[in-house]
């Protein structure tokens, strides 16, 4: 059986069912790199040219990881995952960047995805990566609607406000999800790569829920609402992070229940270089709600990061208690 | 409406060639230099690019002149330049200036929108006039393409050394002077032909160094602290592929119009590269591959910290270098990055390229390699 390895980072965050369900279908075994671990950060970021940033080099340490256990490493080419919009250009290269920079490497699956022009390319692109395992295209269609179909639902729960990794270590059979009886909620928003590597974020969503605070991401938000809303600008972002986050927002400040948020972004973003000013702009005029913004890099150190997330968490408690002393929030 | 335009190089020219033309009334903002970059970073964030700061810089130096709308290019790929435009704004309005942002590309609503941007610049419908008037500027810039280049071949074989920035200076100052494409034109054939007089070296062999990277620093003198004139004087030969010509037609006109365009950097990366990533990545491998096929004996590549595509040409470089065997050096420039440091590496690469040279000439083995 052919083995295939797909590296823990980057978009596997987003597309993990996806993937596991269509390479599970076409026969293959499917292995994904451990958890990210300082060993993993450490052997990437020394791979890696230090200007990139620190999801890039994490990405490189799971490649890595993978090499000598699997027979092919899935890391595709991402152009583009929504109409008319782009990806960062960064995640556009690193196919490119893993095969300049690391010497011994197993075959990669290097499709392009692109999903700028047309949806069907996306049937398109499995085609091509199915061809890599299966000659039978009969097999890779039947995978490729049993991969979506469960991509499909895995959003559906997303949306109700659990978390992927809760989502999946839940084994037993879909529970019925209540609202969180929490008092507080904060919004954490930046790429799925920050947000749900509990490693890189040093464990941010686990601590925030240990002050008793409910999370709310990205991907619980409709992204057709955000795309909406994003047209209130004068011309729409052309990054798919861009319309998800700034519309995103601005549901949540429409919505008004939420108390807080956090911007989590990595060190030499260029994608958050913009979108997180327009987000902060947006947030400060129009709402009076707390903004902070968290930057991560691989020397990030975890006292700091905790001393600031207290802060920010005491600051919307006493908020809530001492309402009519708030301090100023601009 | 008094115009003005972001610096980029020798582009004020062309800009001005065009604004004359459509007689509109504009402002040349001061060239980059310090005091545009401080201002750039004191309102922008730390995490915006080089180029952004200094349009910033740009634009509120023109506003005290008394400019009220800036004219700038746009796009929509991966790479931040196309959202300068809306960021720009947002900026303006946050100092608390009033400044127009008119941006020359296809925008969301249509070409009926950019139709009317146009107008606002050419303060005509005419669409013929504003043709011809384009078609102009387009001289104008490849014309002063080629007088860079020929500066850049005679600089680094110039018997006396100044003698080729002695008739350059001179043409940035009368240039400023002078209306109209016409005029301008004339004065680029006067100044190639003072250049074509300068004293040469005799049988000189420069040194040949290609010159790569992200647009905006390597066309701006002040962004790469006058690389090509620090070079040239060195009597190193330096080329640069990616020029503004180069982009107003092949990247601009050409792909807008689904043209045929001039695909051979592509064709170079490809074994390196496989799909567009954005900005000039592909320029910037493209090139990389063809100067070490010529027989360029060094590379240098330059891009701003933060620039997202240039950051995947230098981890994809090092497999450039080593199949091709030429160094290449890469140099990050920011608002911190200081000019002697700066200097120093160059000089020390140009050293290199030097003992290089000698080596193979003599056939002794007297250092490491480049890589």
């Amino acid at each position: 059986m052919i083995k295939v390895g797909i590296p823990r980072g980057l978009y596997f965050y987003k597309y993990s069912t996806l993937w596991e369900t269509f390479f599970k279908g076409l026969g293959a075994e499917v292995v994904i790199s451990d958890k990210t671990n300082k060993n993993i950060m450490i052997d990437g970021a020394n791979t890696c040219v230090s200007e990139a940033c620190l999801p890039i080099k994490v990405y490189f340490g799971h490649v890595m990881n993978l090499v000598g256990k699997v027979d092919l490493i899935f890391t595709p080419r991402f152009t583009s995952i929504s109409k008319n919009q782009y990806i960062c250009p960064e995640i556009g290269g690193v196919p490119d960047m893993i095969k300049n920079s690391i010497k011994i490497l197993p075959k990669i699956i290097d499709t392009e995805i692109n999903l700028r022009k047309s949806y069907k390319n996306s049937w398109l692109a499995a085609l091509r990566i199915g061809e890599f395992i299966t000659g039978d295209k009969e097999k890779i269609r039947n995978a490729y609607k049993d991969a979506l179909c469960a991509y499909q639902c895995e959003r559906q729960v997303l949306k109700s406000g659990v978390l992927l990794d809760e989502f999946r270590q839940d084994s037993t059979q879909l529970r019925i999800i209540q609202k969180r009886s929490t008092k507080l909620t904060v919004a954490v928003i930046g790429h799925c790569y920050t947000v749900y590597d509990s490693f890189t974020n040093m464990e941010l969503i686990k601590k925030l829920r240990g002050y008793g605070i409910g999370v709310v991401t990205l991907d619980m938000l409709d992204y057709f609402e955000s795309k909406e809303k994003c047209k209130e600008l004068d011309k729409m972002l052309f990054w798919d992070y861009g319309t998800r986050a700034y519309g995103g927002v601005v549901q949540l400040i429409e919505s008004g229940e939420i108390d807080g948020i956090l911007a989590l972004t990595s060190f030499g973003c260029g994608v958050d270089s913009f979108v997180d000013e327009l987000v902060e702009k947006k947030i400060r005029q129009e709402s009076d709600i707390p903004f902070m913004k968290l930057v991560l890099d691989e020397h990030s150190a975890e006292a700091g990061f905790c001393t600031r997330i207290e802060a920010f968490v005491d600051m919307i408690i006493r908020r809530q208690t001492h309402d009519t002393n708030i301090s100023t929030s601009r | 409406m008094i115009l003005t335009f972001p610096h980029l190089g020798n582009a004020y020219i062309i800009v001005k060639a065009l604004l004359d033309d459509f007689d509109a009334e504009y402002v040349i903002p001061p060239f980059n230099n310090n005091k545009t970059l401080e201002i750039g970073s004191k309102y922008c964030s730390e995490a915006q690019c080089l180029p952004f700061k200094l349009f910033v810089g740009n634009m509120l130096q023109a506003k005290e002149l008394g400019a009220d709308a800036m004219l700038i290019t746009g796009g929509c790929g991966p790479c931040k330049l196309g959202y300068f435009g809306e960021m720009l704004k947002k900026t303006a309005s946050d100092i608390g200036i009033n400044m127009e942002l008119i941006t020359l590309e296809v925008p969301d609503q249509g070409f009926g929108e950019l139709a009317t941007r146009v107008k606002k610049v050419s303060g005509t419908s005419n669409y013929i006039n504003i043709a011809r008037v384009a078609n102009s500027a387009k001289k104008v810039a490849i014309h002063i393409d080629n007088l860079e280049k020929l500066a850049r071949v005679k600089r680094a074989r110039q018997l006396e050394i100044g003698s080729v920035d002695k008739i350059y200076r001179a043409f940035q100052n009368d240039i400023l002077n002078i209306k109209g494409s016409k005029n301008v034109l004339q004065l680029i054939k006067q100044t190639e032909n003072e250049l074509n007089k300068v004293l040469l070296i005799e049988n000189a062999r420069p040194l040949k160094v290609g010159f790569v990277g992200e647009i905006f620093t390597t066309i701006e003198p002040y962004a790469n602290f006058e690389l090509e004139k620090m070079l040239g004087n060195m009597g190193v030969e330096i080329t640069r592929k990616v020029t503004l010509s180069q982009w107003i037609l092949n990247d601009m006109l050409r792909k807008g119009l689904h043209l045929p365009k001039d695909v051979s950097h592509e064709k170079a990366a490809k074994a390196y590269l496989g799909k567009i990533v954005g900005g000039h990545t592909h320029h910037t491998i493209g090139n990389s591959v063809i100067h070490a096929k010529d027989g360029y004996d060094g590379i240098i590549h330059l891009y701003p910290l933060g620039c997202m595509p240039e950051i995947v040409s230098q981890a994809i470089l090092p497999a450039v270098e080593e199949d091709y065997q030429i160094p290449i050096m890469t140099i990050i420039r920011d608002e911190m990055t200081g000019e002697a440091g700066f200097t120093t590496r160059v000089e020390a690469f140009v050293d290199l390229l030097k003992k290089r040279r000698e080596e193979h000439t003599d056939g002794q083995n007297k250092l490491l390699y480049g890589y």
